[in-house]
């Protein structure tokens, strides 16, 4: 209960120092970028939406910033995060509401993808130490794992979907059919197919290392080597034995490398016009879209910390020294 | 007698020497830049577009720029933020990681929830947003924001190590003897852990490389600068893939990768080194 009580203090306090710093973050900044934006959208905008801007900005001179910040809780709580600029007249809460789901599938799908084939490599990997193949593997972990992720995104769009044209080349799913609901999903397949596998293929290096790396160190546990004494089967002693335990830390390493895989998808979205929030963003940032750039920044924060929370509760589930205090 | 001993323990690493020398190849292009090019990074005197030949081993750019040149000389902006970024997130990490395990208490407290923040506080989202409200003029900025996204991780190793260091007899025995708390965990304690300080000093240079790379992928960058990461936001503008300059795009990603992998193999070869149990 203690553990439960102290995880959700947590998540409570990052998301607010979360919130906080994109509320700070475009008043700290030189030459305040709000004024650049507002002078940009100045006549392209209505009287309405340029004074809402100016309030949600701080660029209101008669508030001090504490009333500023109380008004920016506010709008939070209402979920009024403004309107668009790029996708104007559009609220930004409606931009959002309609990438949010694509980037969820399509890291959450990635990061369930990754997480398999990487442990499961890595027990492999370290089951066999000393093989040829099992060896090989390391380097190639590492290889895999330092490619520019929007790198990999741009050969593979030239090779698969410009060059042999297996894939479409941006979108993701077919806009000029009249299908809805299921009937789009074989569409949507086809279109997540690239962006899938350029981030499951970088993402799953580092499962794969930590893996490997926690097996090698459980191998040498007496419990292990009593197991084999005791005449177990190796396939047993390696699954059932070895191989619970040593998934710990990988789930403890969840949480960094969930904020990784999300920077990743949002330069590969970028790159295959993926209608997620990665694509929104850079949208959002070329045109120096404040508003829907905070927003984003936001949601994509908050995904990440209650990710985590649940992450931490699954944790507790598997671990019961962590449950009772005793880690 | 030692360091020759210390020196064939390293060299015994296949994947130390490899990551060293592709490391130690690399400073090498960077410093004789000036040499190697055959041109400037920036003269566009040259045919647009041309393919690779002779006297353009790489081919030229849209703007007739010698793509060759470019590369050489973005090795040395590139590998500079790389282990700049790498020093300054090591030296931050070691700071807050040792001084939070060593005192405990509510100082641990305090400093253990500051690294659990930046740790779950998304990287690459927090670093688009800042660089997309200041004008990036140098390489100063990238290198600030990635520093204060990159430290955390290392933080939260360094301290865990530092909790079951602080515990020997050594440590017992400098305190006994009365020296500043500060002496202990800086000349006392930290030579022992330098081997976790360097892994971690490796792999924060390669968090910086690609972070940079991604940074100026979508021209948050100075665009202006040469760079590895600039050189791919120039050909992805000028659509190199399409109009069949795809060595303009493959060879500067191809070299992030490989100078990432340096660092990651040195990271891994020294995490190998240090921790017995994966050792064969």
């Amino acid at each position: 209960m203690r553990y439960f009580v102290r995880r959700i203090g947590f998540l409570l306090f990052t998301a607010w120092a979360a919130l906080t710093i994109n509320f700070i973050l475009p008043h700290m900044m030189p030459g305040n970028p709000a004024q650049v934006m507002l002078a940009k959208f100045q006549g392209r905008l209505s009287p309405q939406a340029l004074s809402a801007l100016t309030e949600a900005f701080g660029l209101n001179m008669d508030k001090s910033l504490f009333m500023q910040y109380i008004d920016y809780w506010k709008r939070i709580f209402t979920g009024d995060f403004g309107i668009s600029l790029t996708y104007y007249p559009s609220r930004v809460i409606d931009v959002l509401a309609e990438s949010v789901p694509w980037t969820i599938g399509l890291v959450g799908c990635a990061t369930i993808i990754a997480f398999t084939l990487g442990t499961l490599l890595g027990i492999f990997s370290a089951w066999r130490r000393n093989s040829a193949l099992a060896d090989a593997l390391v380097p190639v972990a590492l290889f895999f794992n330092s490619i520019p992720y929007f790198w990999l995104s741009l050969l593979f769009l030239y090779l698969f979907a410009y060059y042999l044209g297996w894939f479409p080349l941006a979108g993701g799913y077919n806009i000029y059919t009249m299908a809805t609901g299921f009937a789009l999903l074989p569409s949507i397949i086809h279109h997540g197919v690239l962006p899938l596998s350029t981030i499951v293929i970088t993402a799953l290096g580092g499962w794969m290392l930590t893996m490997r790396n926690n097996m090698i160190s459980v191998r040498a546990d007496d419990y292990v080597a009593f197991a084999h004494a005791k005449g177990l089967p190796d396939r047993e002693i390696k699954y059932r034995y070895a191989a619970r335990n040593a998934i710990l830390p990988s789930i403890t390493g969840f949480s960094m490398s969930l904020g990784f895989v999300i920077g990743g998808s949002l330069l590969t979205e970028v790159v295959f016009s993926y209608p997620g929030l990665g694509y929104i963003l850079y949208q959002a940032v070329t045109s120096l879209d404040y508003p829907l750039m905070q927003a984003i920044f936001l949601f994509i924060s908050l995904g990440v910390l209650i990710a985590n929370f649940f992450t931490d509760m699954i944790y507790a589930l598997l671990d019961p020294r962590v449950r009772d205090g005793g880690v | 007698m030692y360091s020759v001993r210390k020196l064939s323990f390293i060299l015994s690493n296949k994947k130390a020497v490899v990551g060293g020398c592709v490391l130690l190849f690399l400073v090498l292009v960077a410093i004789f830049a000036p040499v190697i090019a055959p041109y400037g990074p920036n003269e566009t005197r040259f045919f647009p577009s041309l393919p690779p030949s002779r006297e353009h081993l790489l081919g030229t750019t849209s703007l007739g720029q010698d793509i060759f040149s470019q590369v050489v000389w973005g090795t040395r902006l590139t590998l500079t933020v790389g282990l700049v970024t790498g020093s300054i997130c090591a030296f931050i990490s070691t700071t807050i990681g040792l001084v939070a395990g060593y005192f405990g208490g509510w100082v641990d407290e305090v400093l253990s929830l500051i690294t659990n923040v930046f740790l779950v506080l998304p990287g690459l989202p927090l670093m688009i947003i800042i660089a997309a409200y200041i004008t990036v003029q140098s390489v100063v900025p990238i290198i600030v924001v990635i520093s204060i996204t990159g430290w955390a991780w290392g933080a939260r190793v360094l301290r865990s190590q530092m909790l079951t260091l602080k515990s020997r007899d050594y440590v017992k025995a400098a305190i006994v003897a009365g020296e500043p708390p500060l002496r202990i965990i800086f000349v006392e304690i930290l030579p022992n852990m330098l081997g976790l300080i360097v892994a971690n000093f490796f792999g924060a240079a390669l968090y910086a490389v690609l972070s940079e790379a991604g940074l100026e992928f979508l021209g948050l960058g100075n665009v202006n600068a040469v760079t590895w990461g600039t050189i791919l936001y120039w050909a992805q503008n000028n659509q190199a893939m399409l109009l069949g300059q795809a060595q303009w795009m493959v060879v500067p990603g191809l070299l992030i990768a490989i100078l990432g992998m340096s660092f990651a193999l040195l990271n891994f070869a020294v995490d190998e080194m240090t921790n017995p149990r994966l050792r064969r």
